[in-house]
């Protein structure tokens, strides 16, 4: 089934707009790919927090989702304007591989417009301003759309590159020319092999950002902003007992199935992440290590035969090594390094989550220790740099291939796109995605410094005076027509 | 091949809706340091388009998908062939998106300007940028025989893209002060309406001019129109459209103006599609080049499986969209946490 690489000569220059192209992509999907898992994350909690209002009616929750819902509306901005890219950056610089995959890889994209961005697009708009013009419950709903939104958006993406991992349920058409995979079966190329284990993986990690964020600031609070103390250790008693559930889950779970779907569906991807060079029996999994990959030889600390126990589910299992492959993985060390850095700080929030939460549950002794909470202060950046890494494993992972055993990624760029233009736009988005993270992390600092405001400056009405009905709300705007603008 | 012709009205459809929505609120961000002079003002125009501009921006998304998914090979041939184009288009996609949610977050005066400026001149060179694109489309691009645009920035900018991109930029300026007259009251909505003549007046001539230079030059979309008599219906209900749009805001009917202004986009592009059929991208090399609805399109299975997928989700579209704009419905009213 698969193609003969179409190893063409194509000189210096084309070698350079490969490199560009593939640096290009790198910088901008990590940038997008901070932001969806908090709008999945940090949407989660903001349903937990506008529940607890509609449970116990205190209103320091609703003041809680007034805030949280204006430092959502930042982040999602941000994803937004960092995801169209992601759609245009497909024609402008991979034309070769959309002309490939149009037919598949192309209807996911927009199935996800119809079915996810809509929504969140509809919704937001009631999710950012709901808190003066809806009522709890209706606020709720709002938000609950939203949320759900971004979940069908990471959905669908996921769907989509995982067909490029293991693609299924389609066929290589060679004429009339360009060659083009067309789908044979819709539902073999929504659930390819790896899909289930890789979109749970993704959730829970979306998941434990989101509640790594909202711990972070609350622990922040409770350690330097005394008048937030109280709303911190409140919305510390939802996000502590997530965040610890939704890590160790992952680390110990969903973590390891993805892991093990690596091993029988991309063998060479799991010989590049663990650097195994020959083919054995009972492989050993590195603690660290480096692989060098011009000698083919990896070093560091191993424990013998655990890679085979885990990826086979036997000691003495066989694993595939890096040179049995007829095209081997080309970024095997940058695999591996992802990989382990990946582990260790995911391994790492394990033990510290759990002494978190029994410092929290011990009669909130959590809050005496000093250390502890500045260490709940770094979670959320741990949990990004974390997502981070596991994306540049599963794709610099799959290297040389931008379609597993299909398409090689070289094959895949834009024939009449130069060097040069590419250093034009690449240096475009360096500048702006730069000058976007500072304004990003300066709103959002001033914004955390600022506090939750007092209901009492927020509101414009009673919560009691607010529609809660969707009839209600259908006919509330009515007044709207006679109030003329300040 | 009936399969094709659904998709390329559908396509057309999903760009009329973009032009449409994202359109007045294009024309909101062109007008905005002209008619809204103090800040309580700047933020009743963000606020008026505010809870609708992410929506509407989502179908420049579905339309790019769409390109993709149905017809790949136009999507790859002119996204890479616009290189540089449509890196500058995200510039200012990117800008306008953060703008919208960064301008109201501090109260200083400095950085509230300074977002106003970046919010005007990202609208107004989105505004252009896209019109410049629409218009080398139509005039024909350099597609070889191996489906390549070979082209630079500069060769695009032709006169008779640059004149099709004041025309756009004009439309959407008229589009959104529709918009604004029906969205706010008092000054502002004064301000608006004394523009509104010019904005009509320069859109309507621009316009003429466009359709002037494209005969005298010939071009291949025009060809239809000058053998077949039909088709010319479609640009003379434009026109009737147009005096809709004054005859309904001389009686203050807004929603009906703007309802009328909408229509007269959406005839406009049904105009110059009737006039590309079937063709995609017309390549000015040879004609055999071109790309059309049938040899850029991905196969049948493809085509019926997004039909499906378009049969089940836009209803839905259609249902909340409309429902977020009735409850917005009304003028504009600025609340302690709006933008």
């Amino acid at each position: 089934m698969s193609l003969k690489p179409k190893h063409t000569n194509r000189g210096v220059g084309r070698l350079d707009a490969e490199l560009l192209a593939r640096l290009q992509f790198t910088l901008t999907i990590s940038y997008h790919f901070i932001f969806p898992p908090l709008s999945m994350g940090l949407g989660l909690m903001l349903l937990f927090i506008s529940g607890m209002y509609l449970r116990t009616k205190d209103p320091k929750w609703r003041r809680l989702s007034f805030f949280w819902v204006k430092i959502y509306g930042i982040v999602f901005a941000m994803g937004v304007a960092t995801g169209v890219v992601m759609e245009f950056e497909f024609g402008m610089n991979w034309a070769e591989y959309s002309r490939f995959v149009g037919n598949i890889f192309g209807s996911l994209l927009a199935a996800e417009g119809v079915f996810a961005f809509f929504l969140e697009g509809a919704f937001l708009g009631l999710m950012l301003f709901g808190g003066n013009r809806l009522g709890p419950r209706m606020w709720f709903l709002a938000s609950f759309m939203v949320a759900l939104g971004a979940h069908f958006s990471a959905l669908w993406i996921v769907m989509a590159n995982s067909w490029m991992q293991t693609p299924a349920g389609f066929e290589i058409q060679e004429f009339p020319k360009p060659t083009r995979a067309v789908m044979t079966d819709f539902w073999e190329v929504v659930f390819t092999p790896s899909f289930i284990p890789r979109i749970l993986h993704v959730f829970f990690a979306s998941w434990t950002a989101g509640a790594a964020f909202l711990a972070s600031v609350s622990a922040y609070y409770i350690l330097r902003k005394k008048e937030f103390a109280d709303l911190g250790k409140a919305a510390l008693s939802i996000a502590l007992p997530l965040f610890i559930l939704f890590a160790v889950a992952n680390a110990f779970i969903f973590g390891p199935e993805s892991a093990r779907s690596v091993a029988e569906t991309q063998p060479s991807k799991l010989a590049a992440m663990e650097g195994i060079w020959e083919t054995e029996d009972g492989a050993p999994m590195y603690l660290f290590g480096w692989v060098d990959e011009e000698a083919g030889t990896t070093t560091g600390l191993a424990v013998p035969n655990m890679l085979s126990f885990l990826a086979v589910g036997d000691l003495n299992g066989t694993v595939e090594g890096i040179n049995s492959f007829e095209t081997p993985p080309t970024a095997a060390n940058l695999t591996f390094q992802s990989y382990h850095f990946m582990i260790a700080l995911g391994m790492a929030m394990v033990p510290f989550a759990l002494l978190a939460a029994v410092l929290w549950f011990w009669k909130r002794k959590l809050l005496e220790y000093r250390w502890a909470l500045w260490i709940l202060v770094s979670s959320v950046f741990v949990s990004i740099a974390i997502i981070i890494a596991g994306w540049w494993v599963t794709e610099f992972g799959r290297q040389p291939w931008i379609v597993y055993e299909l398409m090689l990624t070289a094959d895949a760029i834009s024939p009449v796109v130069s060097a040069e233009e590419i250093i034009v736009s690449l240096g475009g988005f360096v500048l702006i995605y730069a000058l976007l993270m500072v304004l990003f992390l300066y709103l959002l600092n001033a914004k955390i410094q600022h506090g939750p405001a007092p209901l009492e400056e927020i509101e414009s009405k009673p919560v009691s005076e607010l529609p809660d009905t969707l009839r209600g709300i259908f006919a509330a705007r009515g007044e709207g027509k006679e109030k003329m603008t300040r | 091949m009936i399969l094709n012709e659904i998709w390329f009205i559908l396509f057309v459809v999903i760009v009329a809706g973009y032009l449409i929505l994202d359109g007045f609120d294009m024309g909101v961000g062109i007008l905005h340091m002209v008619v809204a002079r103090t800040d309580a003002e700047r933020r009743t125009l963000l606020n008026s388009i505010g809870p609708v501009w992410d929506g509407n921006e989502v179908w420049l998304v579905l339309g790019g998908g769409v390109l993709f998914a149905i017809f790949p090979f136009a999507y790859a041939s002119l996204f890479s062939g616009f290189y540089i184009a449509f890196m500058l288009v995200l510039v200012v996609i990117i800008l306008r998106a953060v703008t919208l949610e960064f301008r109201s977050q501090r109260p200083g005066a400095r950085w509230r300007s300074g977002w106003d400026l970046v919010f005007s001149l990202s609208s107004l060179g989105l505004a252009l940028l896209l019109g410049v694109a629409f218009g080398a489309v139509i005039a024909g691009v350099p597609l070889g025989p191996d489906q390549e645009i070979r082209t630079n920035l500069f060769e695009l900018l032709t006169p008779f893209a640059l004149l099709v991109g004041l025309a756009t930029v004009a439309m959407f300026a008229m589009h959104g002060a529709i918009y604004l007259i029906m969205k706010t009251g008092g000054e502002l909505q004064a301000r608006c309406k004394h523009y509104l003549i010019y904005l009509m007046g320069g859109f309507v001539a621009l316009n003429t001019l466009v359709v002037i230079a494209a005969v005298v030059m010939g071009m291949a979309f025009t060809e239809r129109y000058l053998d077949q008599i039909w088709p010319v219906i479609f640009p003379a209900a434009a026109l009737v459209a147009m005096g809709a749009v004054w005859y309904f805001v001389q009686r203050a009917r807004y929603f009906l103006a703007f309802a009328s202004s909408s229509l007269m986009i959406l005839l406009l592009l049904t105009a110059g599609a009737i006039g590309m059929h079937p063709n995609l991208l017309i390549s000015n090399i040879d004609a055999a080049y071109s790309l059309t609805i049938f040899n850029a399109a991905s196969e049948e299975k493809t085509l019926v499986v997004a039909l499906v997928i378009a049969l089940i989700g836009m209803p839905f579209v259609l249902l909340y969209t409309t429902g977020v704009y009735y409850i917005f419905r009304g003028k504009v009213s600025v609340e302690p946490d709006s933008y």
